[in-house]
């Protein structure tokens, strides 16, 4: 090559950079044979406790579920893996089909008709619904519950600087976990461009005030933030009036991968669907009148609209979709309506042994809930964690960073994963620290 | 030619029907709120079977680098080493819950802290965050950074300078955080016109944001002088890692006297896209940035790592420590190249690009001279006017040779804009190939190329069609369906409702 080129070196294919910012080569260790790589990697990483073989009650939005073994194998499809987005539509009908089919997926859940192809998390897409309801009506409020995770707090935060939203909070009520309607109607003005509500909300609560808050709201977007698995028992969103839908999607077949990569649900109501972020999917057909599958609506997007787009959203999780799709498909409505009502009636176990703990206040809240819930302990959570820790068991989750005032609270969360076996060690790991 | 792709005919998933194989141990029914029950649910339950195929199926049509060639320019589509993949799927990065106390995932934070380490020694900064999910992402965080430098020495700084030649995700990244965008046009040579450069600085300037080579695969050999003139004025200079992959060994961010950047994991760190992501987008500051950085930081203390928070931070950018699964491959990719593997990747992609830029000239014109980088752009802007092909049409014929299109229509200081980065995993021989594919194009007769793509699972795709008959679901379908169809019939175009044909079949059942 480098004679076809006419020249001696590579090096002269440098000669362009100025000797001023040259470097002599990469500072690190020289590398290694893949064999010593996996094994490097594989030694360091077996000092994590995993959820694999302990029991896990972890929850707040990333859950530990589980995962079809199809869902993998049609995710490791290296034609899916190694393909990058779907610019070329005509090469490409196999990735854009499964993410119309994904965006059908989570049309049908939550009652919206359009849906994006992804966002980065359940974080990062309420951070782009708050921007998204500004885009909308212009307006410079965005209403939050006061329970909510500080991870979704500090997210949104940073994305409503840029149009400088103020974000505003709304009650709780204490004895329900459920919003104060009463606080939410005072705080409504005409500044008000979205009102946000989870359903089920981050102490597990399933919010009955949420049917009924399109009605209390007046002209300001709805945006409901959902659980993908509880929709299978759920109403969607779009039938009480939600404008907009985000959600975390890891829970369709996503491991929880130590936090990421996972799936940011987005659709909206069709109406409101220019003023979207992120990549779409459409349906149209090719040259000769059969069916196809493009992205569209581009000129929302960056590549195109620059400084003037929607959001500056490119790499999504596109392969997460994919697993998402499959994981439902797999399922199937009777699956996913399965796996909800085991995660309700692990949930009611769990509740019951931790009841039974002495010291241990539980249920906190007097109202329904789906899969996780509070517990008040007699000693510090953060403490607690540690001690469950040393007896094999990845506790729930200490509230004081995200609930202050339940700070002397944890969050435990109930999947389908979850024994028997599971929640007796919990129980049996409690009794002896309290 | 001998590529055939697959052609399945596929129906949606949704228009499928059987019953699921899907069971979990039976439970009591719980108690749903009335104000929330659900009560119909349209997904259909389908034999794993059958959804194993389907998707299998879809995967054939579909083309990923295991597939072919991929110059898709500016997307650094190297090869992904499947030793990543086989690490990223232990247990021990799948299995873990991101807010387990720190004990209990000592593993996964010494894997980012040896990575962070490794990543700022690369670019030579002095501190990266791993959070950012994408590197738009992570354009985004350094932007919130810029935003809270400048907050902090009590300036309020409005504006951020892009290249007319940048990626569409700086302008967008920099309005998204509240900046005001200036764009300065490229000089005749394709690179920052300095004259114009300093016509837009003052004490507005936040910040420059810059990728080095630039995406026309051409050096800002100017660079230092560059950094002087926004730093002359107090603004910070941003790096765009897009371009990385050029690079490695030769100069690096730090030495260029940036102050920020992100890395592309998805592009430099081979680690593969999924059809759109996950990617990972870091970001790597200068020391006197560092208190900036999103929390929580991973530190170090007599062996052991934990999380901290610092208070001039700007925060989260995303739930949690970033996409690990990703990073997890990076780090092994990095162990792997080590120093010396990767200098000579960016010296392979180098010499890759050039000698294929070499190889096209007798049929496409290159704008700006000769020595490129890891990429370059061509202009089919002679074939458009001796035969009316367009670099579109060359693409979609390319895709019929069994091999990804380059970029095209960027930059779009390029007319006919082809940009092509093979990248440093390409042989010989498969540049041979795409070459004399690409200056088969140019000599082909103009209605094969104008009708193309041949071989592909679908001809051409009516793109304007999609975005005038919005459907993005198949909700939106069935509803269109119901409202509309009588409509649509009064159309006159039995065609226009082709694609629909099984549908209706659908909801009659």
């Amino acid at each position: 090559m480098l004679s076809k080129l006419g020249i001696d070196s590579v090096e002269e294919l440098f000669s362009d950079i100025p000797v001023s910012v040259r470097t002599d080569g990469v500072p690190i260790p020289p590398g290694m044979s893949e064999m010593e790589v996996i094994r490097e990697v594989t030694s360091m990483l077996s000092a994590n406790i995993t959820a694999y073989d302990h029991p896990c009650f972890m929850g707040g939005g990333v859950y530990h579920r589980f995962i079809p073994s199809a869902v993998k194998a049609i995710i490791s499809r290296s034609e899916f893996v190694t393909s990058y987005t779907p610019y070329q539509a005509e090469i490409s009908q196999g990735m854009l089909q499964a993410l119309f089919e994904y965006q059908s997926y989570v049309a049908e859940l939550t009652g919206m008709e359009a849906v994006n192809s992804s966002n980065y998390d359940a974080a990062t897409a309420l951070g782009e619904a708050a921007t998204m309801c500004h885009r909308v009506n212009g307006r410079r409020k965005f209403l939050i519950p006061q329970l909510i995770s500080c991870d979704k707090r500090g997210v949104l935060r940073n994305y409503v600087k840029g149009v400088g939203m103020e974000i505003v909070d709304y009650a709780y009520d204490p004895s329900t976990g459920e919003a104060d309607m009463d606080d939410l109607k005072e705080k409504i003005d005409g500044d008000v461009g979205g009102v946000y509500v989870e359903v089920p909300n981050f102490l597990g609560v399933m919010d009955r005030h949420a049917a009924e808050m399109k009605e209390v709201i007046g002209d300001a977007l709805l945006v409901v933030g959902v659980d993908p698995i509880s929709l299978g028992l759920l109403k969607a969103p779009g039938d009480y009036g939600a404008d907009i839908v985000i959600g975390e999607g890891q829970s369709l077949g996503s491991p929880m991968n130590f936090g990421g990569p996972l799936l940011g649900l987005f659709g909206c109501r069709q109406e409101l669907v220019r003023k979207m972020p992120g990549r779409v999917i459409g349906m149209t057909k090719d040259a000769e009148g059969k069916r196809a599958f493009c992205m569209t609506l581009q000129t929302r997007e960056q590549h195109i609209r620059r400084s003037k787009a929607t959001s500056n959203i490119c790499t999504n999780e596109a392969l997460m979709a994919v697993a998402a799709a499959a994981y439902l498909a797999i399922v199937g409505r009777d699956g996913l309506r399965a796996v909800a009502k085991s995660n309700m009636a692990n949930a009611r176990k769990l509740r019951d042994a931790l009841s039974s703990v002495k010291g241990v206040e539980c249920p906190v809240l007097d109202a329904p809930f789906f899969n996780e819930l509070p517990a008040r302990l007699p000693i510090k959570p953060e403490k607690m964690s540690k001690v469950l820790l040393r007896k094999g068991i990845i506790g729930g989750i200490p509230l004081i960073k995200h609930v202050p005032e339940m700070g002397d609270c944890m969050l435990f969360a109930a999947t389908e994963m979850t024994t028997d076996n599971d929640i007796e060690r919990l129980v049996e790991a409690m009794e002896v620290v309290v | 030619m001998s590529y055939h792709q697959a052609d399945y005919d596929l129906r949606l998933i949704h228009e499928m029907k059987g019953r699921t194989d899907f069971t979990l141990p039976p439970v009591e029914d719980g108690e749903i709120p009335e104000q929330l029950l659900r009560t119909t649910l349209d997904i259909p339950n389908l034999e794993e079977n059958e959804v194993v195929r389907h998707y299998t199926n879809l995967s054939q049509m579909n083309f990923g680098v295991d597939n072919g060639f991929y110059p898709l320019g500016s997307c650094t589509m190297k090869y992904n080493p499947k030793y990543a993949d086989v690490l990223a799927s232990l247990p021990t990065v799948t299995d873990v819950h991101p807010a387990q106390d720190e004990d209990g995932v000592q593993g996964s934070l010494r894997l980012m802290y040896e990575l962070e380490r490794a990543l700022a020694a690369i670019a030579g900064m002095d501190a990266v965050s791993l959070q950012p999910a994408a590197g738009a992402h992570g354009e985004f965080t350094g932007m919130l950074i810029v935003k809270a430098y400048h907050d902090s020495m009590g300036e309020e700084r409005t504006e951020v300078i892009v290249p007319d030649s940048a990626h569409g995700t700086n302008p967008a990244s920099a309005a998204m955080a509240g900046f005001d965008v200036i764009e300065i046009p490229s000089s005749p040579e394709g690179r920052v016109d300095l004259k114009a450069l300093e016509a837009a600085v003052s004490n507005r300037t936040a910040a420059l944001m810059l990728t080095n080579p630039n995406t026309l695969g051409i050096f800002e050999q100017d660079i230092l002088k560059i950094a002087e003139t926004v730093h002359g004025v107090g603004g910070l200079l941003y790096y765009d890692g897009a371009n990385l992959n050029a690079v490695m060994g030769r100069t690096n961010p730090g030495i260029m006297d940036f102050d920020i950047m992100h890395f592309n994991l998805h592009k430099t760190f081979a680690t593969p896209h999924g059809g759109g992501g996950p990617g990972a987008g870091p970001v790597a500051v200068k020391a006197f940035l560092e208190p900036f950085l999103p929390s929580p930081r991973i530190v170090m203390e007599d062996g052991s790592y934990r999380l901290v928070e610092s208070p001039q931070s700007i925060g989260k950018v995303r739930s949690f420590h970033g996409n690990f699964a990703v990073l997890v491959r990076a780090y092994a990719y990095i162990l792997r190249c080590g120093s010396d593997g990767l200098k000579a990747a960016s010296e392979r992609a180098v010499l890759n690009s050039n000698y294929l830029l070499k190889r096209l000239a007798p049929a496409y014109d290159m704008p700006f001279g000769e020595l490129r980088k890891h990429e370059f752009v061509v202009s089919a802007k002679r074939l458009k006017e001796e035969k009316g092909i367009t670099a579109l049409d060359i693409s979609k014929r390319l895709l019929d040779h069994g091999t990804m299109a380059p970029t095209i229509y960027f930059p779009s200081l390029v007319e006919e804009a082809l940009m092509i980065e093979p990248t440093e995993t390409e042989s010989m021989e498969t540049l041979d190939r795409f070459a004399e594919a690409m200056l088969f194009v140019a000599k082909e007769d103009v209605s094969v190329v104008k009708e193309a793509p041949h071989n592909t699972s679908v001809r051409r795709v009516d793109e304007v069609r999609a975005a005038k008959d919005l459907v993005l679901s198949y909700l939106r379908l069935k509803r269109r369906l119901k409202e509309g169809l009588a409509g649509m019939k009064a159309d006159g175009d039995a065609k226009q409702c082709s694609f629909c044909a099984t549908l209706i079949g659908t909801e009659k059942r």
